[in-house]
């Protein structure tokens, strides 16, 4: 039986054939990757380089007739110096610090627990991984509910921990217990990917490395600190590179829950800087902050993964 | 060229013409999904039986409404023949062509812009403000006024409850002095086994609902928008001293009498707050109205309309809710359009518009003897029309009303600084946006 790749080879046609014996591989390979190449282009890299001419503008999407004029570093000069911008990097701030840090330690702590042997554990792990099935959009929603003062459980249960009157208070409103309130829906949706990735690296580490420890007489709570932690620390990492991007831009849940307030106590970058692209139409001006918050985001990221690339070399 | 190849050329350029025809035989109309657009839909029927006109309607919900509507109108989209706009969208529309101007239509259909109510063509349909260029054909009147539980204020125990507490009798609110003293009656009172509060209030972040409830209360307390002999210019007009008492005084309603946890609240939370028996007042929009008089808890005489109140100088405004009807620039349909709203503008459409819960803006409908008694809420919807006022409707004014949403509620939900401090703020964010725009 004749082999398939011969069939192939003689079924090219004699031009075609001739053509392709005389490329190198550098070019097949060129032509391989090309589309990618392109596609990379037009989808990512021109729209970064326009939305960085745009910056240097007083340009409007809204007003395609007008004048477009260069301004320099004008919107740059105004966003650095605006103390609401700075006010809103530091919720953001505050939301993504807190958030890391609530997920890190539930996720890591639910993924020890879970990666015990126990009857169900595959259930309760489905069961954990729920949250972060949901739209965010769903999850807003119906965190609002939760959250409703006269007919949400979150005021109930407060009060029947702590004998506040439900009706008294307001997890969304005035009082400063709103960037908290969307720090807990976060958690909540999020924890289980953090733990996802914690119970894969928990898994990853061979018994064997356990065994010696306890032929060392090593106590569990050094082979926590001396094995466990090390082995798993690159997997974290990475959830909290994961997490700390995603958060960084969070748009949806944050919107539906408090729509930026009360006042600007839960207004987000992302979301202001939505309103100024694409309500107020200061398509130059929110051109200049969105290359702030990606040099911010990306000079953030670079560091970090310098850091996870030593963590993983040790 | 073969027979084949031939035949199927023709067939080819028979269903291009076929689908060119059955374009121009359709029309979309854009609007909000609310309780009227439904209306329309039945009533646009006519339409198409008159006219052999298919009609397609895209319906978004208000939350999303502006956001949606104007990135179709700036990215030039072909989704919508026909708009039915804010009123504040009238200036960008205007001025970035995103609307085709009517007045050569009016002027050749024999389409008088006096035959409409005057406060609606100057708010839904003309730009520059007080000019005779007009850029839609009003369509639905609406104004912010308030609905009070009638059977709760005519219960003998309540009244003399009320008379007890305020040496005064339980009469519909006139002042809003008087309203504030109504909702802290209300506030917290038990009526029949049910916690009641005094008053629903917009306090939304998001889009524009804490503007739309604050200025309903700051006009009649003197605040103005810029002076009326030099426009722009703010100082002193939207920080007057009445101005400040009136954002204290919506501040004062915020803090004593809602509901707890209606700190992000609209059109929406208000009517369910109201039919739920939560609250005694609510301020909203008119075309919430017909609703209400079909509905089981608060229909049937049980709700009372009222007149948005006097401010403490007996000054009475109200803000202006509505929209008109406007062609869009580059529609393919230009003429199916343009015989839709010839259509809607007669006197038999518009008389079976308002029938139909559509609050019509043509004289000859609202200012027939028997439109006043026509439903309970008509004469108030009449004496409410009479006395708006509009938020800047300028090119920029989804940046100036950003700014306003952020600094009242900040003062008013997050309690953050003073109301002076708030209007301050304000007449520098709107200053910044009328020198971005060259206005200053």
């Amino acid at each position: 039986m004749a082999n398939p790749i011969d069939l192939a080879a003689q079924a090219t046609p004699p031009t075609l054939a001739r053509k392709v014996r005389g490329l190198s591989d550098r070019a097949i390979a060129w032509i391989f990757v090309a589309p990618t190449i392109f596609l990379l282009l037009a989808i990512n890299i021109f729209p970064l380089i326009w939305t960085i001419r745009l910056s240097f503008t007083n340009y409007a999407a809204n007003k395609p007739n007008a004048e477009v004029k260069w301004v320099g570093l004008r919107n740059y000069e105004r966003i650095l110096t605006d103390e609401d911008i700075w006010s809103n990097m530091t919720t953001t701030a505050h939301f993504l610090i807190w958030t890391l840090f609530f997920q890190v330690v539930i996720g890591f702590t639910l993924a020890w627990l879970i990666n015990r042997k126990f009857k169900g554990n595959d259930l309760l792990t489905t069961l954990i991984v729920v949250p972060m099935m949901l739209s965010p959009a769903v999850v807003g929603n119906f965190w609002t509910f939760l959250y409703q003062p006269q007919i949400g459980m979150v005021n109930y249960i407060v009060e029947f921990f702590t004998g506040i009157p439900a009706a008294s208070f307001s997890m969304l409103g005035p009082g400063g217990l709103a960037p908290w309130s969307i720090i807990i829906v976060d958690t909540w949706m999020w924890t289980p990917f953090v733990m996802l990735i914690c119970l894969a690296g928990l898994r990853s580490i061979p018994d064997y490395i356990y065994e010696a420890a306890e032929v060392d007489r090593a106590s569990k709570w050094r082979q926590f600190w001396t094995i466990t932690v090390p082995m798993v620390l690159p997997f974290l990492m990475l959830a909290v590179l994961f997490r700390g991007i995603e958060n960084f831009k969070m748009f949806d849940m944050v919107n539906l829950l408090t729509g930026g307030g009360p006042g600007d106590e839960t207004l987000l970058t992302s979301i202001d800087l939505k309103r100024e692209a694409f309500e107020k139409w200061r398509t130059g001006y929110s051109s200049a902050y969105a290359i702030i918050l990606f040099v911010t985001v990306f000079g953030l990221a670079s560091i970090y993964v310098k850091a996870l690339n030593k963590v993983k070399e040790r | 060229m073969t027979r084949t190849s031939l035949a199927a050329s023709a067939a080819i350029a028979l269903a291009w013409a076929s689908q060119a025809n059955a374009q121009a035989n359709e029309l979309t109309l854009c609007w909000a999904a609310w309780d009227p657009a439904n209306a329309l839909v039945e009533l646009s029927k006519d339409f198409e039986a008159q006219s052999g006109t298919k009609m397609n309607f895209e319906f978004v919900p208000w939350p999303n409404f502006a956001d949606r509507m104007l990135n179709e109108l700036n990215s030039g989209g072909q989704l919508c023949d026909l708009m039915i706009g804010d009123s504040q969208w009238i200036g960008g529309a205007a001025e970035n062509g995103w609307y085709l101007k009517l007045n050569e239509f009016f002027d050749k259909e024999g389409i008088s812009m006096d035959a409409f109510v005057p406060a609606t063509v100057t708010g839904y349909s003309e730009w520059p403000k007080n000019t005779p260029n007009y850029w839609s054909l009003p369509a639905f009147g609406d104004v912010v006024g308030w609905t009070y539980r009638k059977d709760w204020f005519e219960r003998p125990d309540i009244m003399a409850a009320f008379k007890e507490k305020t040496g005064r009798d339980l009469t519909p609110p006139a002042t809003f002095a008087e309203l504030k003293e109504v909702a802290e009656f209300f506030q917290g009172r038990e009526i029949d086994g049910k916690t009641i509060y005094g008053a629903s209030i917009y306090t939304e972040r998001g889009s524009e609902g804490i503007t739309m409830g604050a200025m309903d209360v700051l006009y009649s307390f003197g605040f103005k928008y810029d002076n009326p002999d030099k426009p722009y210019d703010m100082e002193g007009f939207v920080n007057s001293e009445g101005a400040v008492a009136g954002l204290e005084f919506y501040k004062s309603l915020y803090d004593c009498c809602v509901a707890p946890g209606t700190s992000n609240t609209y059109m929406g939370e208000g009517i369910d707050a109201y039919k739920s028996g939560q609250v005694a007042m609510q301020m909203n929009f008119a075309f919430t109205w017909p609703g209400f008089e079909v509905d089981p808890n608060v229909g049937g005489g049980k709700t009372g309309y009222l007149v948005n109140p006097a401010g403490p100088n007996g000054e009475r405004f109200a803000q202006l809710g509505g929209q008109g009807i406007s062609v869009v620039a580059n529609t393919d349909n230009m003429d199916g359009a343009l015989a839709y709203i010839k259509w809607f503008a007669q006197q038999d459409v518009q008389q079976k518009w308002w029938t139909m819960g559509g609050f019509s803006c043509l004289r000859a409908v609202v200012e027939d003897p028997s439109f006043a008694t026509s439903q309970p809420y008509a004469q108030t919807f009449l004496d409410s029309m009479a006395i708006v006022k509009d938020f800047w409707a300028e090119p920029s004014y989804a940046s100036l009303l950003q700014a306003s949403q952020s600094r009242i509620h900040d003062y008013v939900v997050a309690g953050n600084g003073t109301a002076k401090e708030a209007l301050d703020g304000l007449i520098e964010d709107w200053t910044e946006v009328f020198m971005d725009e060259g206005k200053l």
